[in-house]
């Protein structure tokens, strides 16, 4: 028997477990390319369109921090900077998961020792993770790649800009490599790898802010922390511009010496052990802890902190943005109108900064959802049933949940508004005047976000099993109608199902009050109805 | 006035009839033992006993109040402990510990601090690390350290090692001599007849044998083993007696005990040499009811004493 022994077997349980993940992700990435490639083609179809745009993508200090360096005026190079970063980080982040739930995972829940006891060889389960995980990286690559040709662009620019996005994929493959031998937990060790994805993109923002613009405007080089970063190893490819492939050695070579570092790893230790000793906590609770509301704070501190950094971070960027929108779109119409179309309005800036908070809000729904969702979580892993056995009322320790969440919402949307309206008014002077004018704007949107914390508590209460899937269908349908339904002509009658068409996007247009009156009712009953239900029901797993 | 008192007790899961007509009685200050077999129905009526699932019909009634509607203050009243116990991964087993006694109402410090010992807990260790075994026991030092008049416990100790089952049994009778009443439902037959001063036995949905243990051995048979100087004849004439054979030079023989008078009667005219009368385990009695659902097409008449 060698150490290889098996693989092929557990490559195929690993194919059959995530055949949906994978699925999604292989069809998703594609697909997403394929939308954001015809939406920029629509919006920039003119090679006059393109020169403006990259000059400014070139210069500008936000849009260089966050996109990197545009490759040529080609509308296949605005593509790759329109679509790079969201794909890049989103299939970073699948492969690491993709890897750690196969290894680390297995190990945690003591799956890989019942194989390990079967004729399997000792690599085999790491080696089955990474066949399956660089193989879905390369059919999305291919795929991704038809979808740019279909799209209309040349084919090696389609083939490079792919080949860079499944390169990120391999690389990150090869850091999760590492750290799932590092970590006890799967968490812990999703946790390095997605650290690691963090640090990459500082490095290629950091190495992009600080690059050397040509004189014509035309062309950006990346000063060196950009060479740093497997994601900034994506934009160096210069797709669609002049294709330097030799760049793709560079992932390539970070994948083998991790899977190197990962076998050698692996050899060194035991099953289910890791490198870094898993912490310990404290032998006695705080009395902070000991409570409904401690316990929930305890338990979300991680995720909020979490959300909080993020959203920060991008309110200040997107504020510091909107100072440049004029310059930006000044010659492009088609860009103004969608902008006008998401915020509404007349005042270009107004439009955008309105449109930035209304996508805070949609994405702090997400936040919602999520942090809700964890009693539907707490309730199938048999947490719930010990809670509910001591004195705490089921009415209790829902409503907790829900103030919770809705709190955290309302900290995230106040956040939001004071880092947009920040930035904003750093860039464009009168800083505390924009501060305080987007913060009462963003705190606008909560009767819409309390609409979405009514109805997860609702379906949890009354569709426990459904709660999970439906909760996310929801949101996902108030964000098509957000984004889409307007662009697509969708009858208003549509849009209203939606609590965030009610909500005046502010500064863009003026306060009404009636509607978030309103929202703020249909809130509360989907809340009564949550609580009632749950009072009601049996507690299924 | 009872501890527990459940009488015709249903409930359906869609067309699955889990609990059908239960009843169920736990006196003051009693170990009751609950024994049945996996989906036999014991943590459905445990559920429902916490408040946890809601009864379709028949009469529950918890330290005399009702287990659905006032779920919180009988809370406060009774401890519990699952399983299948999962704790919050992030947490440590003392905050989890003190989390619970705290949510029940308050905890006794020092007993906590007794039972950490005795059990041979770390309390530091984050809960995602603790194998099945300690994530029962933070459930039954959280459970064991509150004070309170009822304890139920749902297979608390599958989890555990000999010694540590040593040690709960010490303290499950250390709760009942200050005056608790206890709740075992548990497949540890052994543990069971250590420990319960009453049994109720579960299938598929009923009770099908309730009392002591005396008093189930009463209903059951026992096994005889005879050394005779003469040959025994006239055994399968006797009432109550089965099973009779020969087993090197001596004879066994099952013998129901009303019967065991007659036997003795009989056996002496034939020189006896030795015998030996051995009451049935708890594990036959348990076997007796669950083997019928394998055996009851071969053997009608085997487990007719009910």
């Amino acid at each position: 028997m060698s150490a290889f022994t098996g693989t092929g077997r557990l490559a195929r349980l690993a194919l059959r477990r995530d055949r949906v993940r994978l699925a999604i992700w292989t069809l998703g990435s594609p697909l997403i390319g394929y939308a954001l490639a015809e939406s920029v083609a629509s919006i920039y179809p003119e090679e006059q369109n393109r020169l403006g745009y990259v000059e400014v993508a070139n210069s500008s200090v936000v849009a260089r921090a966050f996109n990197g360096p545009v490759a040529s005026s080609d509308l296949g190079a605005v593509v790759v900077t329109e679509t790079y970063l969201t794909l890049a980080v989103l299939t970073a982040l699948l492969s690491t998961f993709a890897v750690i739930r196969h290894t680390r995972q297995n190990e945690e829940t003591g799956r890989a020792e019942l194989l390990g006891a079967a004729a399997v060889g000792r690599y085999a389960l790491l080696t089955a993770a990474l066949v399956v995980v660089v193989g879905a990286n390369a059919l999305a690559g291919a795929l991704l790649a038809v979808a740019f040709i279909g799209a209309g662009l040349p084919a090696a620019g389609s083939v490079a800009a792919a080949a860079a996005i499944v390169g990120v994929g391999l690389a990150f493959t090869g850091v999760a490599a590492v750290t799932a031998q590092l970590s006890v937990t799967s968490r812990g060790a999703n946790a390095l790898a997605a650290a690691a994805v963090g640090v990459a993109f500082l490095l290629r923002a950091t190495g992009d802010v600080l690059g050397q613009r040509s004189t014509d405007g035309l062309r950006l080089d990346s000063a060196w922390p950009t060479w740093l970063s497997p994601l900034g190893w994506g934009t160096q490819i210069r797709a669609f511009g002049d294709e330097r492939w030799w760049v793709l050695a560079l992932p390539a070579v970070l994948l083998i010496a991790g899977v190197a570092a990962a076998y050698a790893l692996a050899e060194r230790r035991d099953v289910g052990a890791g490198l870094l000793a898993a912490r310990r906590g404290p032998a006695r609770a705080a009395a902070g802890l000991l409570s409904p509301a401690g316990l929930t704070w305890r338990l979300h501190r991680g995720a909020l902190i979490g959300w909080a950094v993020g959203v920060a971070v991008l309110g200040l960027a997107m504020g510091l943005a909107g100072h440049e929108v004029d310059d930006m779109i000044a010659d492009n119409p088609a860009a103004a109108e969608a902008i006008a179309q998401l915020g509404g309005g007349d005042e270009l800036v107004d439009a955008f900064l309105a449109a930035m908070l209304g996508l805070f809000a949609l994405t702090i729904g997400a936040y919602v959802v999520q942090a809700l969702l964890r009693v539907r979580g707490d309730e199938s892993d048999g947490i719930l049933e010990p809670l509910l056995a001591t004195a705490i009322s089921r009415h209790r320790w829902l409503g907790t949940q829900v103030v919770g969440a809705v709190l955290g919402a309302l900290a995230l949307m106040l956040l939001a508004g004071v880092t947009t309206g920040l930035g904003y008014g750093l860039a464009a002077g009168d800083p505390v005047g924009w501060t305080v004018e987007l913060t009462g704007a963003a705190l606008l949107w909560l009767p819409a976000l309390l609409v979405v914390a009514g109805v997860v508590t609702a379906l949890f209460g009354a569709l426990p099993r459904w709660s999970v899937a439906l909760s996310w269908a929801v949101l996902i349908a108030f964000l098509l109608l957000g984004q889409l339904g307007a662009a697509l002509d969708l009858p208003q009658a549509a849009l209203n199902l939606s609590p965030y068409t009610h909500v005046p996007s502010v500064p863009a247009v003026d306060v009404t009050v009636l509607p978030l009156v309103l929202l703020t009712a249909a809130a509360a009953a989907l809340l009564a109805i949550g609580l009632i239900t749950f009072r009601r029901r049996d507690t299924p797993t | 006035m009872s501890v527990i008192s459940i009488e015709n007790l249903v409930k359906t899961f869609g067309g699955v009839r889990a609990l059908d007509g239960l009843d169920l009685r736990v006196e003051p200050g009693e170990v009751h033992g609950f024994l049945g077999p996996n989906g036999s129905g014991k943590s459905t009526t445990i559920r429902i006993l916490l408040g946890l699932l809601r009864r379709d019909s028949g009469q529950v009634r918890v330290l005399d109040g009702d287990p659905w509607r006032d779920a919180v203050a009988l809370h406060r009243r009774l401890a519990y402990v699952p399983g299948d116990v999962n704790l919050w991964p992030n947490l440590s087993g003392g905050e989890a510990i003190d989390l619970f006694g705290a949510l029940r109402g308050g905890l006794d410090g020092r007993r906590r601090d007794e039972l950490l010992r005795r059990f041979d807990l770390d309390p530091t260790k984050k809960c995602r690390t603790y194998s099945k075994g300690n994530r029962q026991k933070v459930a039954i030092v959280a459970a064991f350290a509150s004070d309170v008049e009822l304890y139920v416990l749902d297979e608390p100790t599958s989890g555990l090692d000999p010694l540590m089952e040593a040690v709960f049994q010490e303290e499950v009778r250390q709760l009942t001599q200050a005056g608790a009443s206890v709740l075992l439902s548990s497949h540890v037959l052994a543990e069971v007849e250590a420990l319960c001063d009453r049994v109720s036995i579960i299938r598929e949905g009923r009770i099908v044998e309730s009392g002591t243990l005396a008093e189930l051995r009463h209903l059951a048979r026992t096994t005889v083993t005879v050394e005779t100087g003469r040959p025994v004849t006239g055994l399968a004439e006797l009432p109550g007696v089965h099973e009779v054979r020969p087993v090197d030079g001596r004879v066994r023989l099952e013998v129901e005990p009303e019967h065991l008078d007659t036997l003795l009667a009989h056996l002496v005219r034939f020189e006896v040499r030795a015998l030996t009368s051995t009451p049935p385990t708890l594990e036959e009695l348990f076997l007796r009811h669950y083997g019928e659902a394998t055996d009851s097409e071969q053997r009608p008449a085997a487990g007719g004493t009910r």
